[in-house]
């Protein structure tokens, strides 16, 4: 018998849907909808008391009308009626409407609440399933609180029906996902891990998804489950295909609770216990085996669930990477499939081998399989599967098969499908650079890269071969060469202009031997160009004549004839009317000397990981590259827009200081008042302009730069002005013993620091001791400035750095003796520069010895420097906000503190402190308003790591929760420690 | 998890859609009508997986998809399921409604919307699976008909439509 039977249907709602299955047009569905809006309302406003039946129809009709796409504001109250009802149609239809309307912002919730208590304290299984399942689906806030405590009770009670058992473990998940604080398992534990040895296969289908969940936020405490779940496993594996009855699925004995179960035990590292281990590996064996065996059937389906089975064994395999034995076999057959007629094999054929292309013990065996994937790149017909094929390239890229690999992927770039082609732009890039041995390569790759795929060169990617060309002078001659070969294309694309224009003003004079390619040769070139490109592109051939003017005196004459052309010195544009009048007059008034210095070669930037690495990651999100860090958007625009500008700039500006005695701003005779160093980019000040199409960031990026282009100059009166001040008391005489602050004390004075750089690190009545400091990237310099309060002198004045235990491997801080002579009410400077290797809890210690009047003073302090100092903030939406919060959901990536505050709960001064902390502070990503979230990334030397920040006040309480996510488990830890203290 | 579960014909008209997570009605129809034109757009016979729509959260969702004669049955999950588990769980999807509705057509889905949430609520629940034996499904939607049946008939004499 059919479960439902077509005649018993409602003719009402049948004849409804016909009539608008039967509207010609759009507008004509919309009238009768609205008729039947209309109708419905009355039905429901008026008089009459409509029976159960009719409310369903009704409410039926509203959700045929919802699901077409029309708003559904009215209804909601009947639906709520039907609940109480004590017919099972009525109540049913009433639970679905509700679970498919209303959401769990619903001001009903209270009266929905209410008959779901009396539905589940009905002991009608049916009745408790349908309240059950509206939890489910609703999963507010305010059902956990009245029910949370409930719902365990009803999992494990023993009177309890299995389908109602079943309902309820995937209840009490949600409740825990959506209010995890509301769902306390304590003494339920034990008696959930064990529903994995249920009669009921169901029940155990059910109860594996919340076990699953609970053990990834509190593995210790559900760790019994492990050996439970491996003894299940190996019954369900060993088990004949008639043995599970109902729970054998194509002859293949319950393939998706076996799926479950080894997706469990990859929250867990290897058993510990032989036995179990045993046991596991004999049931992976097994399972490796059976997909060797012939089919028991032709159809697809027993194939799927056999391999579903299958992929979630290598998928564990590759979790222990620590069988070397069942490693190569899991590739071996992975290698299988790659080949295999079925394309869903082959797709997740080649994204297993991805991870698998990560384990050394698997490396060698997935680069066999070379020549098949490069077939799949080239012949596959499904996008899908491509861009698999090329992530596994990318994954098993090494510098034995680099070569190989990037000319595959740039030939696959020209018939590549749009969707994909920036990815693989970005993945090409990093692999040339990675690999390169010869950097002849590394330029051919990437020109041919623009030149095929122009448009999806981002910035980042020709930014950097110009940094990598700037840096190895072994490469300029031919990079100079190549981008003049490829220029003479009569099309090419502007970024290869802009290339061309960087490198021909930089080192063109290194193939104007030549007279193919002689200085005149060279800037025609450039200039027939020059009126396809956009603005900033001409801003940055203009910047190239100008060099030219510098690197070949002869072609002065034809470029100032250029430049002072209307078009140019007329530009409507002001940046480049700016730079052909400043470019003209510093031309014609500086002398050759002048010209030489302000023009001089761009020196090396600073090395730094690739910012094109950073891009990829964004694109894909930390769970498709190799290395787990979290990248961020704005350390992208920071390091290239921002960053290698920024470089550039400030080493120009420091070469261009060092070497003049005046400032360059100066020499230019424009504009004599504005520093250079300090003028934004877009005034058009010579040097900083290469790169000045960096967009809104540069500004800022100019205004940070002030401290670090200083770095040459002393750090003067900006520094605190306490510490001028301080020897204004130095006539009362100190008593010679001044005791040192104990060290819990100085543990304060580290807090202090955590959320700013600049301040009073130390003061007693003899000296006091001040710090400035600044960061970037993983890089610090620390100012600390020695004031001596008395009139007297302080001899034998020294001061020792030092890392104690692990900090030594951690941090590298380097710092310059003082001057031993301190004199009365004088100031002494030291500067320390910090290297942060990796992340670090400790504080470096700073010891100070000096005599004062014949006594010895001896002092240690911790320095301030903590991990947050190396944040780089991250701008980002709310989706991505949460995409990432996710995705770093293992539980020893995130920590928790819930504590009293220590200080007011004022938004600004606690906006203040997260921004002191140096992480982005978000707006508008958090649904509650009052809470606050951040993201950042600590930049150490070995590696980045994500973090992100959630900081839940709550007023009346006085308390706040702070929730850490990083990609590494220790700085969450320490990260949370420091900043318990702070609020 | 599974984000969403939709159904919808081969001209894109939805005729099922479930969200485990909540999205303001306009938004669910934006996902309806991205996701059909991400699959339709495929050829047949090419791979069931793909990444989902930027709607859905890009490529940290995959879409899951069976097209069966006029009907595509889409599942958004996340990285937690097995494709190929979630492929057969589609396939459970279908078998059953096939028992239930006695060679299932698309017009069966049209007007019996309640009852195909029914059937799926037995399987699905808050985007999690609660049971794959089909015949344990049918037998709870079984039980769930004749309790209808029953309170059904004693009003059926008096019913008036429209």
């Amino acid at each position: 018998m059919p479960a439902v039977s077509k005649g018993d249907g409602m003719r009402g709602l049948a004849v409804f849907i016909s009539d608008i299955r039967n509207c010609k047009s759009k507008e004509a569905e919309i009238k009768r909808i609205n008729k039947e809006l209309a109708n419905i309302r009355s039905k429901f406003k008026g008089d009459k008391a409509l029976d159960g039946y009719s409310k369903k129809k009704y409410v039926c009709k509203l959700l045929f009308i919802f699901l077409l796409g029309h708003d559904i504001d009215f209804g909601h109250m009947e639906a709520v009626n039907l609940l109480s009802s004590n017919k099972y149609t009525e109540k049913q239809i009433g639970y679905l409407f509700i679970s498919v309307l209303v959401n769990s912002n619903s001001e009903l919730i209270r009266l929905i609440n209410n008959a779901i208590k009396n539905d589940l304290s009905s002991r009608n299984p049916t009745f408790m399933c349908l309240a059950l399942h509206c939890i489910a689906n609703v999963g507010s806030r305010e059902m956990a609180e009245a029910f949370a405590s409930e719902i365990p009770r009803i999992l494990v009670a023993g009177d309890t029906m299995d389908s109602v058992k079943q309902s309820a473990a995937l209840c009490l998940l949600r409740l825990y996902k959506t209010s995890p604080d509301l769902v306390l398992m304590g003494e339920w534990t034990s008696r959930v891990v064990h529903l994995l040895n249920d009669q009921h296969m169901g029940v155990v289908t059910a109860a594996i998804s919340l076990i699953t969940c609970l053990s990834q936020k509190n593995p210790d405490e559900f760790k019994t489950c492990v050996s439970l779940a491996v003894s299940r496993l190996s019954r369900i594996v060993s088990s004949a295909s008639t043995d599970l009855q109902d729970y054998t699925y194509y002859f293949v004995p319950a393939p998706w609770l076996s799926c479950k179960l080894l997706r469990l035990l990859q929250c867990y590292p290897p058993p510990e216990d032989g036995a179990v281990k045993g046991r596991l590996v004999e049931c992976l064996e097994t399972i490796l085996n059976k997909a060797q065996e012939p089919p028991k059937s032709k159809k697809v389906q027993h194939s799927n669930a056999k391999n579903a089975i299958l992929f979630e064994a290598i998928s564990l395999i590759i979790h222990y990477d620590s069988e070397p034995n069942l490693l190569v076999r899991a590739c071996n057959q992975l290698g299988q499939f790659l080949q295999h007629r079925e394309t869903n094999l082959r797709y997740l054929a080649l994204e297993s081998m991805c991870t698998l292309a990560s384990s050394e013990f698997s490396h060698e065996a997935v680069k066999t399989h070379i020549e098949t994937v490069i077939n799949a790149l080239k012949t596959e017909r499904d996008v899908s599967v491509r861009q698999r094929a090329a992530d596994l390239l990318y994954a098993m890229c090494d510098r034995s098969n680099a070569k190989q690999i990037v000319a595959e992927m740039l030939s696959y770039l020209e018939t590549a499908d749009y969707s994909i082609r920036e990815e693989m732009v970005l993945k090409v890039a990093i692999l040339a650079e990675k690999y390169a041995v010869d950097y002849s390569w590394y330029v051919d790759t990437i020109l041919n890269l623009i030149r095929i795929a122009g448009d999806y060169v981002s910035e980042e990617v020709w930014y950097r071969v110009i940094q990598i060309v700037i840096n190895r002078d072994d490469v300029q001659g031919y990079a100079a060469k190549t981008v003049f070969e490829a220029l003479q294309a009569p099309a090419c694309h502007e970024n290869m202009v802009k290339v061309g224009g960087y490198i021909l003003g930089e080192f063109g004079n290194l193939i104007a031997g030549d007279p193919r390619s002689s200085p005149l040769v060279q800037f025609n070139l450039l200039h027939s160009k020059f009126h396809l490109c956009s603005v900033p592109t001409r801003a940055l051939l203009l910047s190239a004549y100008i060099k030219f003017i510098n690197l070949f005196p002869e072609t002065k004459a034809t470029i100032q004839e250029v430049l002072r052309c209307d078009s140019q010195i007329r530009n409507s544009d002001v940046e480049l009317q700016q730079r052909a009048v400043e470019y003209l007059k510093l031309s014609s008034i500086a002398s050759t000397d002048v010209l030489a210095t302000v023009l001089e070669e761009m020196p090396p930037f600073p090395e730094r990981e690739s910012s094109i690495l950073a891009k990829l990651k964004k694109k894909k999100g930390p769970g498709a590259v190799s290395v787990t860090e979290l990248e961020d958007g704005k350390r992208e625009g920071g390091e290239l827009n921002g960053g290698s500008d920024r470089g550039p700039d400030a080493a120009a500006m420091a070469a261009s200081n060092a070497s003049t005695p005046s400032p360059s701003a100066d020499l230019l005779g424009i504009r004599s008042t504005a520093p250079v160093n300090t003028a934004p980019p877009s005034t058009g000040s010579l040097l900083v302009d290469v790169f000045s199409e960096a967009g809104p960031a540069a500004p800022s990026a100019a205004v940070n730069d002030d401290g670090f282009l200083r770095d040459l100059e002393q750090p003067t009166e900006t520094s605190d002005p306490l510490l001028v001040e301080g020897s204004g008391d130095s006539d009362s005489a100190p008593p010679s013993e001044d005791p040192a602050p104990p060290l819990s004390e100085a543990d304060e004075l580290l807090e202090k620091f955590v959320c700013k750089n600049n301040g009073v690190l130390f003061e007693n009545q003899l000296l006091q001791i001040g710090i400035k400091s600044e960061y970037r990237q993983n890089l610090g310099r620390m100012y600390l400035f020695y004031g001596n309060k008395t009139s007297v002198q302080f001899a034998s004045f020294s001061t020792t750095v030092s890392c104690p235990g692990e900090l030594q491997s951690e941090l590298n801080v380097q710092s310059k003796p003082v001057e031993p002579l301190v004199e009365g009410g004088a100031q002494i400077q030291q500067v320390l520069n910090i290297e942060c290797l990796t992340d670090f809890s400790d504080a470096p210690l700073l010891n100070i010895k000096f005599r004062y009047g014949g006594a010895l003073q001896n002092l240690t302090l911790k320095l301030p420097v903590t991990i947050n100092k190396f944040f780089q903030p991250t701008e980002m939406a709310s989706q991505d906000f949460f995409q990432r919060w996710k995705q770093l959901s293992q539980p020893q990536q995130e920590a928790q503190k819930i504590f009293k505050a220590n200080h007011g709960m004022d938004t600004e001064v606690i906006k203040a402190k997260l921004l002191g902390l140096g992480m982005a502070l978000l707006d508008n990503v958090d649904p509650n308003p009052e809470n606050y979230v951040c993201a950042g990334v600590i930049q150490t030397k070995g590696q980045q790591v994500g973090c992100l920040l959630r900081l839940e006040p709550n007023a009346q309480a006085q308390m706040y929760r702070l929730t850490l996510r990083c990609s590494k488990d220790s700085v969450s830890r320490r990260l949370c420690e420091l900043l318990a203290q702070q609020f | 998890m599974i984000k969403a579960i939709l159904i919808f014909n081969n001209h894109g008209k939805p005729r099922l859609s479930k969200f485990y997570e909540h999205y303001n009605e306009d938004t669910e129809q934006q996902i309806i009508r991205e996701t059909f034109h991400l699959v339709s757009k495929r050829d047949e016979n090419v791979c069931n997986f793909l990444e989902g729509g930027m709607l859905i959260g890009g490529s940290d969702y995959k879409l899951i998809y069976r097209h069966y004669a006029t009907l595509y049955f889409v599942f958004c999950v996340d990285s937690s399921e097995s494709e190929l588990g979630i492929l057969d769980l589609i396939q459970v999807f279908v078998e059953t409604l096939d028992k239930c509705f006695e060679n299932v057509c698309e017009l069966d889905l049209i007007f019996h919307v309640d009852k195909v949430h029914h059937i799926l609520a037995e399987m699905v629940m808050g985007g999690m699976v609660l049971e794959t034996n089909m015949n344990e499904i049918i037998t709870q939607v079984d039980t769930q008909n004749k309790m209808e049946k029953s309170e059904l008939f004693s009003f059926q004499s008096t019913r008036q439509d429209r």
